[in-house]
This record gives C-alpha cells, sequence and structure tokens, in this order.
C-alpha cells in the first residue's frame, strides 16, 4: 500500500496535467494570449484542488479498506470467545457441567458488551489518568464515525470500539475455567462485571489508552510492547485465575475422584477455532489492513505451530504418548505466548517463542499444578498466565524496530526496539509491565472475591456441585440422548 | 429354557451375532456395559495427568433358549468371541421359568 501510493499519485497528476490541453482551459489561453499568465494561475488552482481532490479519494479508500479487515478482525474474535472457548472449555469438563460452563462465557459476549457501552470503554480508553481512563465517553458520547489519530487514523473510532469491545469480552471468559464446575451463576455475573471494571479497564488504559503508565507509542513512563493483549488479557486472567482456584478451593473430591474431560472432540473444535479467531486478535491488532497486519498474522500462526510442536514433543517423552488435547492445548499456549510479540518480531523469533511456551505451559499444566496441588481446573493459569508472562517477557528479547519501528529517538529517527537488536532496557520494560499485570490480577480479584463471597456466596452447595452446574444454575441437561426416544 | 449371558469385546459383536443368526438363533438382546474381570483396564493421560478407567466397555448379549439348542450357542459364541488374550469375556448360564410373548399371551418355549 505505501509503495503503491505515490505510483498512483504520480499518474494521476499525469492525468490532470495532459488534461487541460485537449479541454476548455487550452482553447482560451490560445485565443487571448495577453492574459496568459493570470490563464496559468487558473490552471495551477485547478490543479491543485483536483489533487487534493484525489488525495481524499485515496485516503476514503484507504479507510475503506482497514475499515473492511477491522470489522472483519471484530467478528473474528468474537467467534473466540463463542462457540471457541465456550467449545475448548465446554469439552474439558463433566457432562453434567458442559452448559454451566458454555454459559459463562457466552454470557460475557452479552454482559460485557453492554458494561462496554454504558462505562467500560471510557474507562478503558478515554483520556483520563495513567492508570484508569475517564468519564468523558461513557455511554459512548463522542464515539462516532470520526477516527481517532492516536488510536487508529484510518478507521472510525466506533469500530475501534467494537474491536476492543471483543478483547474485553474473551479476557473475563478466560478466567472461568480456574473455576470451573463449582461457581455459583450469580456470584460469577457479579465477580466478572465487577473485575471487567475494576481490573480490565484500568490494565487495558495503562497499556493501550492514551498517556497510559505503560503505553509504548503514546508516552507511557515504563513503555511496555505488548501488541495484542499478552499482559493486558492473558497475564491478568491467567493470574487472576489463579487466585480464584486458590480462594474458591478444589471441586469437591479433586484430586482423589478421577474426573476426565466428558469430550475431548468439543475440546478440539474449540481450540480449532480459536487458531483461527486469533488472526483476528493478533493481526487485527495492527488496527490497519497493511504490511504489518500481515507480519502479525505470519507470527502468530508460526507461533501456534511451534508450540503445538514443543508440547507434544515433551509430552510424548515424558508420557509414552502424544495426546490430541495435548496438541491443542499447546497450540493455544503458543497462540497466548505469541500475542504480545505478534507485531514485532519475526517469523523465526515466532517458531522460537511458540516452542519455548509449548513446552513450558505443559510442565505448568502436568507437573506444577499436581506439586502444588491446586484445582485451577481448565488450566487457565497454566496457559494464559504462564503462557502471557513468557510471551511478554520475550517479546522484549525478540522485537526487532524493522517490523515495527515503534521507538523512536528525539529527531525522530527510529531506535533499537528489544534485546537482540541490543535495547536491553526493553526487558526491563516488559517486567514492569508483567509485574504490574500480576500485581493488578492478585490484588484487585482477591478484593472482588472476598467482597462477593461475603455478599452472595462464590460457591454452589455442595448438593448442587454433586448434581452439576446444568442442572443446580441452569435447570437444562446437555444430553438428553435417553430421555427421547 | 436356558437364558445365555455372553460378556464379550465390544469389537466382537458383529462376529457374535452373525455366527448366532448362522445356527438359527432368532432373537437376543444386545446391551452396552462396563466392567471387568482380571483385565485390569488401562491408564488415560489429560494434560499430562494420569487417569486409570478400570471399569471397561463391554458388550452384553442376551438370549433365552430351549435347553437343547443351548450347547450349540454357547460353542458359536466361544469361537466368534474368542481372541485369546485377556479380557475376551465370560458366559453364564441360568435356568429361566417361563417365557411369555406381551403380544398373544402365548406362554413356554413357544414364545421364545
Amino acid at each position: 500500500m505505501k509503495r503503491a501510493l505515490p505510483r498512483i499519485a504520480a499518474a494521476l497528476l499525469f492525468c490532470i496535467i495532459c488534461i487541460p490541453h485537449g479541454g476548455p482551459g487550452a482553447q482560451s489561453s490560445g485565443a487571448r494570449p495577453q492574459d496568459s499568465s493570470a490563464g496559468e494561475k487558473s490552471i495551477e488552482r485547478q490543479q491543485g484542488a483536483a489533487i487534493a481532490g484525489l488525495q481524499l479519494q485515496a485516503a476514503d479508500a484507504k479507510s475503506s479498506a482497514d475499515n473492511a479487515w477491522m470489522l472483519v478482525c471484530s467478528a473474528l474474535v468474537l467467534m473466540m470467545t463463542g462457540p471457541g472457548l465456550a467449545l475448548f472449555y465446554g469439552g474439558l469438563v463433566r457432562k453434567k457441567n458442559v452448559l454451566g460452563t458454555m454459559m459463562q462465557s457466552f454470557i460475557m459476549m452479552a454482559l460485557i458488551s453492554v458494561l462496554w457501552a454504558l462505562l467500560g470503554f471510557s474507562l478503558a480508553f478515554g483520556s483520563g489518568n495513567p492508570f484508569v481512563g475517564g468519564i468523558h465517553n461513557i455511554f459512548l458520547r463522542g464515539v462516532g464515525l470520526q477516527a481517532d489519530v492516536d488510536y487508529a487514523a484510518t478507521i472510525p473510532l466506533e469500530t475501534f470500539m467494537i474491536y476492543q469491545l471483543m478483547f474485553a469480552i474473551i479476557t473475563p471468559a478466560l478466567i472461568t475455567g480456574a473455576f470451573a464446575e463449582r461457581m455459583k451463576f450469580s456470584a460469577m455475573l457479579l465477580f466478572l462485571t465487577l473485575w471487567s471494571l475494576m481490573v480490565y479497564d484500568p490494565m487495558a488504559h495503562m497499556v493501550w489508552g492514551k498517556g497510559g503508565f505503560l503505553n509504548a507509542s503514546l508516552g507511557g513512563r515504563f513503555p511496555t510492547l505488548d501488541f495484542a493483549g499478552g499482559t493486558v488479557v492473558h497475564v491478568t486472567s491467567g493470574v487472576s485465575a489463579l487466585v480464584c482456584a486458590l480462594y474458591l478451593g478444589r471441586r469437591l473430591g479433586y484430586p482423589k475422584e478421577q474426573m476426565p474431560p466428558h469430550s475431548v472432540v468439543l475440546s478440539f473444535v474449540g481450540a480449532c477455532l480459536l487458531w483461527v479467531g486469533w488472526f483476528g486478535f493478533n493481526a487485527g491488532s495492527a488496527l490497519s489492513a497493511g504490511g504489518l497486519a500481515t507480519s502479525a498474522f505470519v507470527a502468530t500462526h508460526f507461533g501456534a505451530a511451534a508450540a503445538a510442536i514443543g508440547w507434544s514433543i515433551t509430552e510424548w517423552l515424558r508420557n509414552g504418548k502424544a495426546s490430541v488435547l495435548g496438541a491443542v492445548s499447546g497450540a493455544v499456549a503458543g497462540l497466548v505466548a505469541i500475542t504480545p510479540a505478534a507485531g514485532f518480531v519475526g517469523p523465526m523469533s515466532a517458531l522460537a517463542i511458540g516452542f519455548v511456551a509449548g513446552v513450558v505451559c505443559f510442565l505448568m499444566v502436568a507437573r506444577v499444578k499436581a506439586r502444588f496441588g491446586y484445582d485451577d481446573s481448565l488450566d487457565a493459569f497454566g496457559v494464559h498466565g504462564a503462557g502471557g508472562t513468557i510471551g511478554a517477557l520475550l517479546t522484549g528479547v525478540f522485537a526487532v524496530s524493522t517490523i515495527n519501528p515503534i521507538f523512536k529517538d528525539a529527531g525522530g529517527n527510529v531506535i533499537a526496539s528489544g534485546l537482540i537488536e541490543g535495547n536491553a532496557h526493553q526487558l526491563l520494560n516488559q517486567f514492569v509491565g508483567v509485574a504490574i499485570a500480576w500485581a493488578l490480577g492478585i490484588v484487585g480479584t482477591l478484593i472482588i472475591l472476598f467482597v462477593v463471597d461475603k455478599t452472595i456466596g462464590l460457591r454452589v452447595s455442595a448438593e448442587q456441585e454433586m448434581q452439576g452446574l446444568d442442572l443446580s444454575q441452569h435447570g437444562e441437561e446437555g444430553y438428553n440422548w435417553e430421555s427421547s426416544a | 429354557m436356558t437364558k445365555v449371558e455372553a460378556i464379550i469385546q465390544t469389537s466382537k459383536l458383529d462376529a457374535v451375532k452373525d455366527a448366532l443368526t448362522e445356527i438359527g438363533v432368532e432373537g437376543m438382546t444386545v446391551l452396552e456395559v462396563r466392567g471387568h474381570g482380571r483385565q485390569k483396564g488401562h491408564t488415560e493421560f489429560y494434560r499430562g495427568r494420569e487417569y486409570t478407567v478400570d471399569l471397561i466397555p463391554k458388550i452384553k448379549i442376551e438370549i433365552v433358549l430351549a435347553d437343547e439348542r443351548v450347547e450349540k450357542s454357547v460353542q458359536a459364541i466361544l469361537t466368534a468371541a474368542r481372541t485369546g488374550k485377556i479380557g475376551d469375556g465370560k458366559i453364564f448360564l441360568t435356568k429361566v421359568d417361563e417365557a411369555i410373548r406381551i403380544r398373544n399371551d402365548e406362554r413356554g418355549e413357544g414364545a421364545l
């Protein structure tokens, strides 16, 4: 696009210069040679107006192209939550909890959307202090078809708003994996409402909002590179998930009673949908349809592929078999880890980040979880917390300015991004970003859990837990095969 | 009359069914069951965690026969269901007092 534009402009300019010779302008200057200087001026004026008009049209065309891409990406990211995550998590629980688990993802699509329109977008992306946005944009005031040049110069702010909403939806939905099969539906709604407003929105503001404390391109104190939400989405949700697992305690009977996934098939389909949807998540985070989106798309794909291989090899060596659930879980771990790096690293770095994430996340869920005995039921921490942390730190290692010239010196010259380009300081920035995400996740989640626990209570009763969430919370069953003729 | 209950490997259902049909057994009831004898089950791994599955899916075939047909049927099942490995299953025989056809109250061997 960048290379094509000057060529188009040159071609158009050539046409404009040619037109007057055959047109009315040429006749008038031929008929009255004494007015030649006035005629030239009028031609210049016409040319200027024509060029301005063409520039407007070119900008319009670019804006339409970018907007089309971003609307598609918004839909892709929504697809990650429903049906992607709902299937992925739904398959991992026992049969009696399949609907309750899917509902926890689906209801976020409704609940967070309403919150976002009323308040959330303003808290995350409105102008405010370095830690949280203000209330200037509540009820989506001022969010229209005009672009906000600070966020995305070529698409309507309204497109940016709906795209960012899809991230706000999936993030709390990811946490539900940690307290699966044992939280009251009402408690989950209240907990995640408060969590979205008090943890997600401030974290999104710090990393991506104007003047955010960690913002890398809009004047943050510690510019953290987080292309598509490694810290904002995955570290905060993963760490909060661990806090939930510890605070709520284990499921009844865990770990003595066996609780294998009731349908690896559902999880498989969900994971594959996540992989596809993740292109919208990461490549869409370029906020335009140009080369940077391609670069992020490619890195995303290679990260997922290498992680699936990394997880499978480790599992094969340890357990003697490479499982299907392992391969798809590895892919998700790789997608998590490449998320902060997607728009900053090349394909070879993406392979490295993905492979490391695949191996480490397998060890997290197979070894570390068993060692400490916490019941992170569906491994929200083991995959998103661990994968997000690895990815955010490795972004500081592998980021290169040739992919994304994000850092510039006072003179506007591009300077080094990550460690492999010689900017060791960026590792510190990444560490600060990760530490803040951990701290906010731990403290915020603890406070909110405490409040919800003391007001309406978090857990279902033991009887309801044994009956399952489907019947006890929703009055339905996922599978009625036996009762229907 | 005798009830023949044969617990067999799930993969042997078709072979046993065909063998019984061949010797003229006309009716049977087939159940999907789980259980184990000396075969101790197997292990599965989900996300690196080991799960022991000791109740293994099996097929139970129930047929009720006139006593003189029992031995031939048992032989047919043995031949069709055997792999020679542990887990091939068992056959149980029990006496049956009465058989009644619901459609027309017919009783005894005529109802089979």
